[in-house]
């Protein structure tokens, strides 16, 4: 009994400490060190948010450059991902689907782990950008050159891959087009 | 494997080794009681914790009541953890007003928590308030990985103390863990998340509108303090349900490093910690040697197999279930890592992983969890294998196994071969039911040889503790969920205890001085016996069912067939 009262009280207060003190103090810290990462990175364009930094949204306009397939169909609530096996006969059916010319970068051709993948590589980038250009009467020189101010290489120039993130690529579109018009 | 992949695979071992001894040092200052550099902050709030819980921190403990005292705490969490879940709609900092989460999946989740194993049959974003995240899980997280710790301490105890009844005071060690180690280590990891992107909010889910889009539902919440100590306590249990490849949970290449990083410290550090217990440091890296060999062995298999182009698909670089900002390298580094440790956090889906790769990730699990392993329960795991291995070379060369100077006798190598085998039989066991009854496979995501190893990895997870998954079988169900929960349970506790048991034996030995014919357990011969032990007694347990899924699987997709 006594074993048990001892750890009833333990772990109220390990609660108390790690379950609500922490957390509290690391919101506190992180609202006034970095506000915009720790709400998530948000966009807002004319006091309206539109989206993350960080969250694909699913883009089927044609003038724009699009996100990795999705296996969750860009669900964010829940996210979701294939889970099938590189032996599967529905990713092999799903592949070729998407595989509408050889050359189509293997990016585009399957689905992120968290079905919301920001970033398409660059390679990806620049093969979408002929059909951009195209959707928009666009020589494609231009769509390329704005695709490699995008590309992020790997961080610090020591971490992770290059990569294109889609949405801020999307929105530089947008508003060249819009200050073009 | 471009010159790239290999300066950060270099830089990440490289930091590993520098950290190994500093954290390795200060633990060791910790769990004696001794004034370390945290103490003037901390010491008044350890103190004030010991006085409110009516806990003397110095009265040791024999191993039956340091037992007890650990498994009712265990119990006590289980059953908090499972009341928040059932009545969460009422409670507050709900602000999706999420219902209440129905028993088996609330059942299967508190035992997950609490066992270090965060296994999820659900997705966070979906179905837990933030109060649930933050005032259970998280503090599970913290406290299952404390549990840990001061189960391995109180073992090198038990080894190390010449004639001693006692294996020191559960209350303090699980305390010290978490005020000294964990929450330090993790309010430093917070911040440097939030700063690479991962949201720390109590605001409500967000409703972004693009201009000419799809309305889109951003999910938030408190979720850095809760991926700090996820990887930190080799957790593995996500905020969402995709885990780290989520991109809030693990948005740039450098938070994926250091989540990296996070889930190997304090299994590495505590090789070091252990080596100064036993005042020679050579045992300490001996250990640490024979799980970095087995770490390294892995790893390379898993990459070599993920950069053979596909012959179903046709794809030269592995990409499905992966995210750009991480490729290849760094989601089989990931793999390879959080298999290793009992961690389970994923930045890739290991379901979409090549066979062997898969397979790898699932021999690891089968292997007891000992390649730097889950905080604490990978070093006692570990001790356990070490307790054989000398047990076997005894035999080998006919003399009566001694370790640190104690003979090694029926008592302990009884308890060593329970915990040894307890997961190996709820594997098995839960394996052969799922394979016979249709629930088992009703759900399955695949077919084939690969949708029995999502049967076969689902059991090898939850025993090991780690909570990865073959996500493509449907496991929320009463079948899952309650097979599962007790599989984790016994995974835990049936090691916890024969452990404890043998620290308890173990101190009331005599040491006697070594004598020429004492075999050493430090250097290379010892580190090459201890390796074959683990591989052969793994290999010769599920080296058929291995052949039934990753092997097959491997074989016929090479041959271009597809399920």
């Amino acid at each position: 009994m006594k074993t048990f009262l001892v750890s009833l009280r333990i772990l109220a207060l390990l609660t108390f400490v790690t379950g609500i003190a922490y957390p509290l103090v690391i919101t506190a810290i992180g609202r006034a060190a970095f506000p915009h990462a720790s709400m998530g990175s948000l966009i807002k364009q004319d006091g309206q948010i539109i989206g993350s930094e960080l969250l694909a949204q699913k883009t089927e306009d044609p003038l724009y450059f699009r996100p990795r397939p999705s296996a969750a169909d860009y669900s964010t609530v829940p996210s979701g991902a294939s889970n099938l096996g590189p032996a599967s006969n529905t990713l092999k059916k799903a592949i070729e689907e998407r595989r509408t010319v050889p050359e189509v970068p293997s990016d585009l051709l399957t689905t992120s782990g968290s079905g919301l993948d920001p970033h398409i590589t660059p390679e990806a980038a620049r093969y979408e950008a002929a059909r951009v250009a195209a959707a928009r009467h666009l020589p494609v020189e231009p769509l390329i050159a704005l695709v490699d101010q995008f590309v992020e290489g790997p961080q610090f120039g020591l971490f992770g891959e290059a990569r294109v993130n889609v949405l801020k690529l999307n929105l530089a579109l947008s508003h060249g087009a819009s200050a073009g018009h | 494997m471009k010159p790239h992949d290999w300066v950060q695979i270099f830089l990440y071992l490289g930091i590993l080794l520098a950290i190994t001894p500093l954290l390795g040092m200060f633990m060791h200052r910790v769990f004696s009681g001794r004034r370390n550099i945290l103490s003037a902050v901390i010491g008044p709030l350890e103190r004030l914790i010991y006085k409110m819980a009516g806990v003397a921190p110095e009265r040791e403990m024999r191993w039956t009541e340091y037992a007890g005292a650990l498994f009712a705490f265990n119990i006590l969490g289980i059953a908090v953890l499972l009341a928040l879940q059932l009545t969460q709609q009422w409670l507050p900092l709900n602000p999706q007003n999420f219902p209440n989460v129905p028993f088996a999946l609330a059942l299967n989740t508190a035992v997950s928590f609490v066992t270090n194993t965060n296994w999820q049959a659900y997705s966070g974003e979906s179905t837990l308030g933030y109060l649930v995240q933050m005032a259970g899980l998280t503090v599970q997280n913290f406290v299952s990985a404390a549990t840990g710790i001061a189960v391995l301490i109180a073992l090198a105890r038990g080894l190390t103390r010449k004639s001693a009844e006692t294996i020191g005071n559960f209350w303090a060690d699980l305390v010290r863990a978490t005020l000294y180690l964990l929450a330090p280590l993790s309010m430093v990891m917070a911040i440097v998340l939030i700063w690479q992107g991962v949201p720390q909010t109590f605001s409500a889910y967000v409703a972004a509108k693009p201009p000419d889009g799809i309305e889109q539902l951003i999910p938030l919440g408190p979720v850095a303090s809760q991926i700090a100590i996820k990887q930190l306590g080799t957790n593995g249990g996500g905020y969402f349900g995709q885990n780290s490849a989520h991109p809030f949970e693990n948005p740039t290449p450098f938070s994926n490093f250091i989540e990296m990083l996070a889930i190997f410290a304090i299994p590495a550090g505590l090789t070091y910690t252990y080596g100064l217990m036993t005042k020679d440091r050579r045992q300490g890296w001996t250990i640490f040697g024979a799980m970095l060999a087995l770490f390294l062995a892995g790893f390379a298999i898993s990459w070599w197999a993920e950069l053979q182009p596909n012959a179903v698909t046709g794809l030269a670089s592995n990409m499905e279930g992966k995210e750009v900002r991480f490729g290849v390298m760094n989601s089989v580094l990931f793999s390879t890592i959080t298999t290793d440790a009992s961690c389970g956090a994923v930045n890739a889906m290991h379901d979409s992983l090549t066979p062997l790769a898969g397979g790898v990730a699932l021999l690891n699990l089968l292997l007891g969890e000992v390649i730097f392993g889950g905080v604490g329960a990978g070093m006692y795991g570990m001790l356990v294998f070490v307790v054989l291995t000398v047990f076997l070379a005894g035999l080998m060369v006919g003399r009566s196994p001694e370790y640190l100077g104690k003979k090694i006798e029926a008592h302990e190598v009884r308890w060593s071969v329970v915990a040894a085998l307890a997961p190996c039989v709820c594997i098995l066991i839960g394996l052969a039911v799922a394979c016979s009854i249709p629930a088992g496979s009703a759900t399955l995501g695949n077919q084939g040889p690969h949708g029995f190893s999502e049967m076969f990895y689902a059991f090898a997870s939850a025993a090991a503790n780690n909570g990865s998954a073959l996500a493509g079988v449907g496991v929320n169900n009463n079948f899952y969920n309650y097979t599962l929960a007790i599989c984790m349970f016994l995974g835990r506790f049936a090691i916890i205890g024969p452990v404890l048991a043998i620290a308890g034996s173990m101190a009331g030995k005599k040491v006697a001085p070594p004598s020429p014919g004492t075999f050493p357990t430090t250097g290379f011969t010892f580190a090459g016996l201890l390796v074959a032990v683990i591989l052969i007694v793994g290999a010769l347990t599920f080296f058929p069912a291995l052949t039934l899924g990753p092997i097959v699987e491997h074989l016929v997709m090479g041959a271009g067939r597809s399920f």
